[in-house]
């Protein structure tokens, strides 16, 4: 896994990830809550033009930086022209620094049509894939409204593997009616084939979602919170002793292996969002950290950045405290916890104007809690209760 | 001043939803004492909440003018009673106002427990009683059904019996001609001391309180010097009037009328319920007969959710009592609910209303802990208390013996839920007195700890006779009860606002239905909870809330931080509206829930 940045220095190149959201699916998965969208056509060329010159509007803003990686995002990207991507690679590498070890991600459904064109997009400069395989199980992919079968999400991972440098897919468990048994031999099968990294998430039901609806009329029922634990600590038991490091709450990687771009979110880094609904974490020179958020619907988007240069619906400054609780609610998710010195250096907030100090005796005490080494971390014990210690530790 | 021999004062009495209210509006329209478009639905229930829950509170009287079918002129002085058991003392003022008593029964329902209490009620003022079957224009009415259970069950003669449709107006005008026929005239002496009944009062914010009075001697006039012979109070009368139904001032009030008076009076406090008013310079020698101060016979804390609410609770109870002295407040604080009130009421209806209107006419978002009955304490040495919250009570060393509050109860129950009923009243503790039958229906009286009627009576009455059943009570004396407090910890942290006192037979299967029920309502939280119940430092019951077990967002990518952080401090902000004892936070639903428990 890659290093902590140490704090910046005032004038020395900022470090950035960037974010890139292509709102556009096939159609739309019944548990998904994420901005997509489906259309009958997209004009790709003022997509593409769209999103340059939204480009343009963050490098104005953040002249001096060096771009670590590239995350595309959905919706589906993969469904995008490799040109699209192939332009938005260049584009930034021309307005600011690219890393050469830059990491650069695309998500990508595991159908055969889009793994055909994966070479495509490795050729744009992708070097890591992330695939919605979502389950080993075909009924499963039905009920999930998925649009492929295990046997071609198996040949689309097979492919990945050949043609990218570093690839993961993603499962989600805890599915109505799923046993601890059955959860084993799906867990198993995919460490049979994986590459170093896997993204395991529990089925949540999210609000406005048709699941959400046939949850409440009582279509289904997902499994109770016992068992929803059992299948987490089966998960976190079965990665451990395949080498799989639970680097973050859902996510775990083997021999060091971590999406970097993600972990500039849980680490609280800087990131520039492009694209509709995506948000951004900047500090322009001059400037306070910003919390950045572009229009959500493609078509305002579009309109917008075609008109104004830029999507952004909003640019809210977060004041210290702000970014210290926001700071320790994406930290608190990885392992290594986050680095008090760091918290004070990024936000400038010292730890315990925004720690409620009971709270945390008490979480310490239970053991959820660790604080030393000038760490403050989640346990073990404490990482799957995450938002209730959140409650209890932040004023 | 009326001719007595022109005046017929009547009282109307029924069984809640036998349509007394809207006979009342039926008479009003044929006299004219309102024209159509003024009618609103039962125009005597003047609170939003009476109109709505159908239950007069307040007794309210309109003076009629009517033309009898023979050509004579009589002035009909008509008196809606409160329609509870809350309230059987108000009742019995207004019945002393009055010669008659329309017995209103619903003649699809028949003979109901409130029918039977009024009657006997109305009875014991020497009224005479003109029986009204309603609801006459349903097909399930049965006249004469129902006329033989009046004979059989109320015991008065049920053959000049009016058959009416309050609804339809059908034989309205025979109501009328029957009062000015069967009904005494009011007897009294117009040069004798002014002497006359306090019949009701209320606050009226432009006049003051407003005196409901039936003069029965003597003359009350604008500017005469009255006094309140209970109370002590004096005031000087400023207006004199009747209700037609709207106020209208007259010069005086004589022997046999019904009228109001205002005196510039600021404290319904000064004006109690049964009081004989008289005047200062030439004062009658006796009372009337049967006044009784108001005793509040069910208390209970109210307390505000917020706690920023508490000024506002404080002055909507004292606006509330301005208009309700009957009801009592005095300010308690309690570690788990904060700073809140004790209240006295009338009943468990009074209780209600009295909520209901905190929460509802000033917006009030109030919990409510178990209501209590009044018990008597002696301590060993000799030392007597009035206990009616579970946190006052002494420790057992220091009690020589406590005294809880009995009723007499009457149930009327159709046969086939008869078994329920009597299993129910046996369950609490009842003593059967009698039990017989009119018809198809049975009518039990049983002696009943009150404090057993508080709890989840009603309730239970109500799922075993299916809504069947009606129950009229009225309080009886003290007795000696082997009581024990019981107490419920939260992590071994006693919670005052869910202890109760309750019998020793009962405290066991009470306290293990209590922990069951919390273990139900409280969230899974980070840390164990073990909630006990203790009778006397011996826990008798346990249960234990596992912690939590999952709750985290599987997905969390560094899109939209803002919004993760927004739903994070609004769970805190809900948070914050639960209690916290010791480190365990409880939903105020929890406490109201268990609270209301049934047992099962």
């Amino acid at each position: 896994m890659t290093g902590e940045p140490e704090p910046s220095s005032a004038g020395a190149q900022q470090a950035l990830a960037l974010y890139v959201h292509w709102p556009f699916c096939l159609s739309k998965c019944p548990y998904c809550d994420f901005n997509s969208h489906v259309r009958e056509s997209v004009d790709q060329a003022r997509w593409r033009g769209a999103l340059l010159r939204e480009l343009d509007h963050f490098a104005a803003l953040l002249p001096r930086a060096t771009v670590n990686s590239i995350f595309f995002g959905g919706g589906t990207p993969s469904l995008m022209p490799p040109e699209t991507a192939a332009a938005v690679i260049d584009g930034a590498a021309a307005r600011w620094t690219l890393a050469t070890d830059a990491e650069i991600t695309l998500e990508a459904n595991p159908t055969s049509t889009e793994a055909a064109r994966l070479e495509d997009f490795r050729t744009a400069g992708v070097n890591r894939v992330s695939l919605g395989v979502q389950a080993l199980d075909d009924d499963a992919l039905k009920f999930l409204g998925r649009g492929h079968d295990v046997a071609e999400a198996r040949q689309a991972v097979a492919l990945a593997q050949r043609i990218m440098p570093r690839s993961s897919f993603d499962l989600i468990y805890a599915r109505p009616g799923q046993t601890v048994g059955a959860w084993r031999d799906e867990l198993s099968e995919a460490l049979s084939f994986a590459d170093n990294h896997l993204s395991l998430y529990q089925l949540t039901i999210e609000k406005g979602t048709p699941f959400w609806r046939q949850a409440r009329d009582g279509a289904f029922a997902l499994p109770d919170d016992d068992t929803g634990r059992a299948l987490y600590d089966l998960t976190q038991e079965i990665m451990e002793a395949a080498g799989f490091a639970a680097y973050e709450v859902s996510n775990h990687g083997r021999g060091g292996d971590a999406c970097r771009h993600n972990l500039a979110y849980w680490r609280y880094d800087d990131y520039v969002g492009i694209g509709p609904g995506a948000h951004g974490r900047i500090a322009p020179a001059g400037e306070g950290r910003q919390a950045t958020r572009q229009h959500a619907a493609p078509e305002s988007w579009l309109a917008a950045v075609e008109r104004a240069g830029h999507g952004t619906a909003e640019t809210r400054s977060l004041d210290p405290d702000e970014q210290a609780r926001e700071m320790l609610m994406m930290g608190l998710r990885l392992a290594e916890g986050v680095s008090e010195a760091r918290l004070k250096g990024r936000t400038g907030c010292e730890p315990d104007r925004v720690l409620d100090r009971d709270g945390l005796t008490r979480l310490v005490e239970a053991g959820y809690l660790e604080r030393r080494d000038g760490r403050l971390r989640a346990t073990a014990a404490g990482r799957p209760l995450l938002n209730s210690l959140l409650i209890e530790l932040l004023v | 001043m009326t001719d007595l021999a022109r005046i017929r004062n009547v009282a109307i009495i029924a069984h809640i939803d036998h349509g007394k209210s809207t006979l009342a509006d039926r008479l009003i329209e044929r006299c004219g004492g309102l024209q159509k478009r003024e009618m609103t639905s039962q125009v005597l229930d003047s609170m939003e909440l009476e109109r709505e829950r159908g239950i007069t509170i307040k007794a309210q009287t309109v003076r009629l003018a009517y033309r009898g079918s023979d050509g004579s002129d009589h002035v009909v002085n008509l008196v809606d009673t409160p329609g509870h058991v809350d309230f059987s003392y108000e009742v019995s003022r207004s019945l002393a106002a009055c010669e008659g008593s329309l017995l209103v029964v619903d003649a699809t329902q028949g003979v109901e427990a409130q029918t039977l209490a009024n009657a006997y009620q109305a009875v014991d003022h020497d009224h005479e009683i003109v029986p009204v079957l309603n609801k006459m224009d349903l097909a399930s009415a049965e006249p004469d059904r129902v006329k033989q259970q009046i004979e059989d069950v109320i015991g008065i003669d049920a053959s000049g019996a009016l058959e009416v449709s309050a609804k339809t107006g059908q034989g309205i005008e025979t109501v009328l001609d029957a009062l000015i026929a069967r009904l005494p005239p009011p007897a009294g002496d117009a040069d004798a001391p002014l002497t006359a009944l306090l019949v009701d009062s209320w606050y009226d914010p432009y006049l003051g309180v407003v005196i409901l009075v039936r003069v029965v001697h003597g003359r009350l006039t604008p500017r005469t010097k009255i006094r309140m012979m209970a109370s002590g109070a004096e005031h000087e009368v400023e207006r004199v009037g009747v209700f037609t139904p709207k106020k209208t001032l007259v010069d005086s009030l004589g022997p046999g009328e019904i009228g109001f008076i205002t005196a510039a009076i600021k404290d319904v406090a000064d004006c109690e319920v049964g009081d004989t008013i008289t005047a200062v310079r030439r004062p009658a020698a006796e009372a009337l007969p049967g006044f009784r101060p108001s005793v509040p016979v069910v208390f209970c804390g109210l307390f505000p959710v917020d706690s920023n609410d508490y000024e506002r609770l404080r002055e909507s109870l004292a606006k509330l009592r301005l208009n309700d002295s009957s009801f009592h407040y005095d300010a308690e604080s309690s570690p788990a609910l904060g700073f809140g009130f004790r209240c006295g009421f009338l009943g468990l209806l009074h209780l209600e209303i009295v909520q209901e209107r905190l929460e509802r006419e000033f917006g009030l978002d109030l919990v409510a802990t178990a209501p209590s009955v009044v018990y008597r304490v002696t301590l060993t040495d000799g030392q007597e208390l009035s206990l009616h919250n579970p946190a006052d009570m002494p420790d057992p060393s220091r009690i020589r013996r406590i005294d809880e509050p009995w009723i007499h109860a009457t149930i009327l129950v159709p046969d086939e839920h008869l078994g329920g009923v009597l299993a129910l009243c046996e369950e609490k503790r009842g003593e059967q007195l009698d039990l017989t039958y009119a018809g198809n229906r049975a009518m039990v009286i049983y002696r009943l700890p009150l404090n057993e009627v508080v709890f989840d009576f009603y309730d239970r009455l109500k799922s075993v006779s299916r809504g069947y059943a009606s129950f009229d009570y009225r309080l009886e004396d003290y007795l000696e009860s082997d009581l024990v407090k019981l107490a419920i910890m939260i992590n071994g942290e006693p919670v005052d606002a869910l202890a109760l006192i309750a019998h020793r037979s009962q405290a066991e299967r009470r306290g293990r239905a209590l922990c069951v029920r919390l273990k139900e309502l409280i969230p899974r939280q980070l840390f164990k909870i073990a909630i006990q119940a203790a009778i006397g430092g011996k826990i008798i019951a346990r249960e234990t809330v596992s912690p939590l077990r999952k709750d985290v967002l599987a997905k969390c990518y560094g899109g939209d931080v803002t919004r993760k952080r927004k739903l994070l401090e609004k769970q805190k902000k809900g948070k914050k509206r639960m209690r916290q004892i010791g480190n365990v936070e409880i939903p105020q639903e929890a406490f109201l829930a268990a609270l209301k428990m049934g047992e099962s």
